[in-house]
């Protein structure tokens, strides 16, 4: 198959958000899904998108169990969002090792719920989606697979804002982290969230003047 | 109701849901005069005043292979303004005042106490900036519509105050984040009013922090205070988690001096404990803040995603690209700062003339040392002292950067033959003759002893990468947990590990609130110009750095990071809090209240009854 013969003509796509990057960045190579269904990088799972992509393989002992699993407890807080509004991809470090029975097989063993896909394909295709995404710029780091399977990646395609979290984070940081490439809410209602925080504030304040840790 | 700056409402009209809209806060800014333009001096710079805020513009992409040609040294030295105190109102009050539009944030600690006097008020705004004659004006972030962001210049025991507007565009979309924080780089300052990574708030709030300017150790020192813990040099900038690097490439940093009694800031007069060193501000007392920069081939200032910044190729001091200085044949003291993001500087003078070092990250060193070569790590400062009084008028000394990273961009022709324009940063230009009164004396200012017997006990720092995730003692940073508690009134030493041996990356480790001094560095004892107190301690890839520090005078939450911009994003942070008990472990659980494999003992571990008998641990 020509895998890049699909990277979309840019002039030509409307739907495109005016402030991506565009598949010209992101390549359009078509992956495989756990579901064993193509998929193409750019067009079908980022383009005006908020998605989570980390990069993990099913034989990594070391750090992945623990960020999978920590993935799939962000993916329960965030609830009934995952798939309609926010996205989490699981990119394969080894596709020689992992074809979509495996993923698939992974995916159900650590508890993955619809909207999470895990994805594998051509090794040349997966190392330049890699370096796009999390590339140290450095020699010893980008060639050690085990180091890229530390950190997801957050894009909010519309915005064309990017951040990352440690998968080692706590599931509320990787779900805080997705809140940081939202669009800026309403001023109302950041307004009454600063009351709640304030709330919270002022009880510790509370709590710690009874030990003596604050002084007016 | 009050608007959510607090402005009157016949001056402003917010819009319904978003606050101040980006028009009306500007015009405000320039009404009120919120910076002082200082035009009667030559080579200060003009903050450009707008109908309206630049809208985003469209950055290139991807990176270009490298910036635009510039002429090198066509181009004064630009000395940001001093900002000046000001009335406003709301006026400022102990507990954060949510009605008015101000973020949430903790009691201000000791405010009646330090009530402030000086009041400043800092608007983040976009605004436009031109870095160089030979390229249009480009897109950057800024503190009151200026880059670098106005000079704050107090005095100890005159507690001051900035409330900080965040006006940054709500429909931001791209490189950096419209949310902020502010770190005063490294005042003595309360927790609540320290810029803590995680409290970063957003557009059409304003949050104000409070700077006492007090002396570390006023508590325990009769009088307010003792004059040999003076900090001078500090800067101030976004600290917003995992987006420091971002914004502060976009512009948001300036820079905030502290006189006294001993650095009085003049050349005469004063008391008889007034040092006289080379002074005023923009005069003779120069500030250099040096960062590096990409540009397209448009000339807009390089900042797309993804996320990291990018290596700079234009060498950038005060905000212009290689400028030149025009200097009398007289002593100068020179203001170094490093506001990253990443490279590190190696300086030199062309004619081989030493540096006069005579603070390091704004502390007075003991006695002055010249030193050849000077490697200025992010967030650094060094204060130098150089004469140009052997110089002939018409003569013209470049400052070069003689560190192999990253090659800079020039056309030909080069200007001087003798000088690589790839490596000279600056030019100075001898063109008058001065007077000079100014002196810089073998003893500086003589330290409070270091008593090693007030460590109560010591402390691990294993600064990591593990499986791609950077860690602290094996922990990731979480602002929500603090990974140690120390004692106030107690001193502690700290061991700083680099704990990658192979990677080539020195860490700059930055500890907020107190400064503190280098026991030793590998076992060995610091080289003179590590002998000084500091607040940033570069780690080489192996390295181990004893560290001494005291904790006085507030509580709270502070951290310990590395301040390469780009692993401080990468979570490369601790939390750590001031309280009532010292910890036994640090880092002893994780987020989830789970025992860290990797959690560090401390090696001499407080016994409790001993924390009441020895010295200071009851101060």
């Amino acid at each position: 198959m020509n895998r890049r013969d699909l990277l979309t003509c840019v002039l030509a796509d409307k739907s495109r958000p005016g402030a991506s990057m565009g598949p010209e960045f992101y390549t359009n190579a078509v992956l495989r899904t756990h579901e064993n269904k193509p998929v193409r990088f750019y067009d079908d799972l980022i383009k005006g998108k908020l998605s989570l992509i980390n990069f993990i393989y099913t034989g990594c002992m070391k750090s992945c169990p623990r960020s999978t699993g920590n993935l799939a407890k962000a993916q329960k807080l965030l609830g009934d969002r995952v798939g309609r509004d926010v996205f989490m991809y699981s990119i394969t470090l080894k596709p020689e090792e992992d074809d979509p029975t495996t993923l698939r097989d992974y995916a159900r063993g650590h508890g993955a719920g619809p909207g999470w896909l895990f994805l594998t394909g051509d090794e040349y295709d997966l190392t330049t989606i890699r370096f796009k995404l999390a590339r140290w710029d450095h020699p010893m780091l980008d060639f050690d697979l085990d180091q890229h399977t530390g950190m997801v990646r957050i894009i909010n395609d519309t915005l064309n804002q990017w951040t990352m979290c440690p998968t080692h984070a706590t599931p509320k940081q990787i779900v805080d982290a997705v809140s940081w490439v939202e669009p800026t809410k309403p001023f109302a209602v950041r307004l009454r969230e600063n009351y709640v925080a304030q709330a919270g504030i002022d009880r510790e304040t509370k709590e710690a003047k009874a030990r003596g840790a604050w002084r007016a | 109701m009050s608007t959510p700056t607090g402005r009157k409402k016949k001056d402003v009209k917010p819009e319904p849901g978003e606050g101040l809209t980006r028009r009306t806060a500007l015009k405000l800014g320039a009404a009120a005069g919120a910076v002082t333009v200082l035009t009667s001096r030559k080579g200060f710079s003009l903050p450009m005043l707008y109908d309206s805020v630049p809208p985003e513009p469209t950055v290139c992409s991807p990176q270009p292979a490298h910036s635009p040609g510039t002429t090198p040294f066509v181009q004064a030295l630009p000395i940001p303004p001093i900002a000046r105190p000001r009335k406003f109102s709301p006026v400022p009050t102990q507990s954060a005042n949510i009605a008015a539009g101000e973020a949430p944030r903790a009691d201000h600690q000791r405010w009646s106490e330090f009530l402030p006097q000086d009041l400043y008020e800092f608007t983040l705004t976009p605004a436009l900036h031109t870095f160089h004659p030979d390229m249009a004006p480009t897109y950057v972030w800024t503190y009151n519509g200026i880059y670098p962001g106005p000079t704050i210049i107090g005095q100890y025991g005159i507690p001051s105050l900035v409330r900080f507007h965040n006006n940054l565009p709500v429909d931001h979309t791209g490189f950096g984040s419209n949310t902020h924080t502010t770190h005063l780089h490294n005042g003595h300052t309360a927790s609540e009013s320290d810029g803590f990574a995680g409290d970063f708030w957003g557009p059409g709030f304003f949050k104000d922090h409070h700077y006492p300017n007090i002396y570390a150790g006023y508590d325990t020192f009769p009088g307010g205070g003792d004059p040999r813990e003076a900090m001078r040099t500090f800067w101030y900038h976004d600290h917003r988690h995992s987006f420091t690097a971002t914004n502060n490439y976009r512009g948001l940093n300036g820079m905030f001096l502290l006189y006294d009694n001993v650095d009085t800031g003049f050349e005469t007069g004063g008391d008889h404990n007034a040092l006289h060193l080379p002074g005023q501000y923009g005069l003779y007392d120069i500030p250099l803040n040096f960062t590096d920069k990409k540009f397209c081939a448009d000339g807009q200032m390089f900042a797309t995603a993804p996320d990291a910044v990018p290596a700079g190729d234009k060498f950038i001091v005060n905000g212009a690209i290689q400028p030149f200085f025009q200097v009398a044949r007289r002593k100068y003291r020179f203001r170094m700062l490093n506001s990253g993001p990443a490279r590190i500087w190696t300086f030199t003078m062309s004619d081989g003339r030493p540096f006069t070092l005579i603070a390091t990250d704004g502390n007075l060193l003991e006695h002055p040392v010249n030193v050849p070569s000077l490697e200025l790590h992010v967030s650094s400062r060094y204060d130098v002292v150089l004469d140009f009084s052997g110089n002939q008028i018409g003569d013209s000394v470049y400052l070069m950067n003689i560190a192999s990273q990253f090659v800079n961009n020039a056309p030909e022709p080069l200007p001087d033959p003798n000088v690589d324009v790839t490596k000279a940063v600056m030019r100075f230009d001898v063109v008058s003759n001065a007077q000079d009164q100014s002196v810089v004396p073998d003893t500086l200012i003589q330290y409070p002893d270091l008593n090693l017997n007030e460590v109560v006990t010591t402390r691990i720092w294993n600064f990591d990468l593990i499986g791609g995730q950077f860690k602290v003692n094996g922990l990731i940073f979480d602002p929500d947990r603090a990974d140690a508690t120390v004692k106030q009134g107690t001193a502690e030493t700290w061991i700083i590990r680099n704990k990658l041996p192979a990677s080539g990356w020195t860490h700059p480790v930055h500890i907020h609130l107190e400064e503190g001094r280098i026991l030793s560095r590998n076992g060995a004892p610091p080289p003179s110009e590590e002998s000084g107190r500091r607040d940033v301690y570069p780690i080489r890839p192996g390295e181990e750095v004893h560290i001494f520090l005291r904790f006085r005078e507030w509580f709270g939450k502070y951290m310990i990071h590395c301040h390469n911009l780009g692993h401080e994003d990468n979570f490369m942070l601790v939390r750590w809090d001031v309280g009532t008990q010292t910890s036994l472990v640090t880092s002893p659980v994780d987020s989830l209240g789970n025992p860290n494999p990797l959690a560090q003992p401390n090696p001499n571990p407080p016994v409790l009854s001993d924390l009441f008998t020895r010295k200071g641990a009851l101060a």
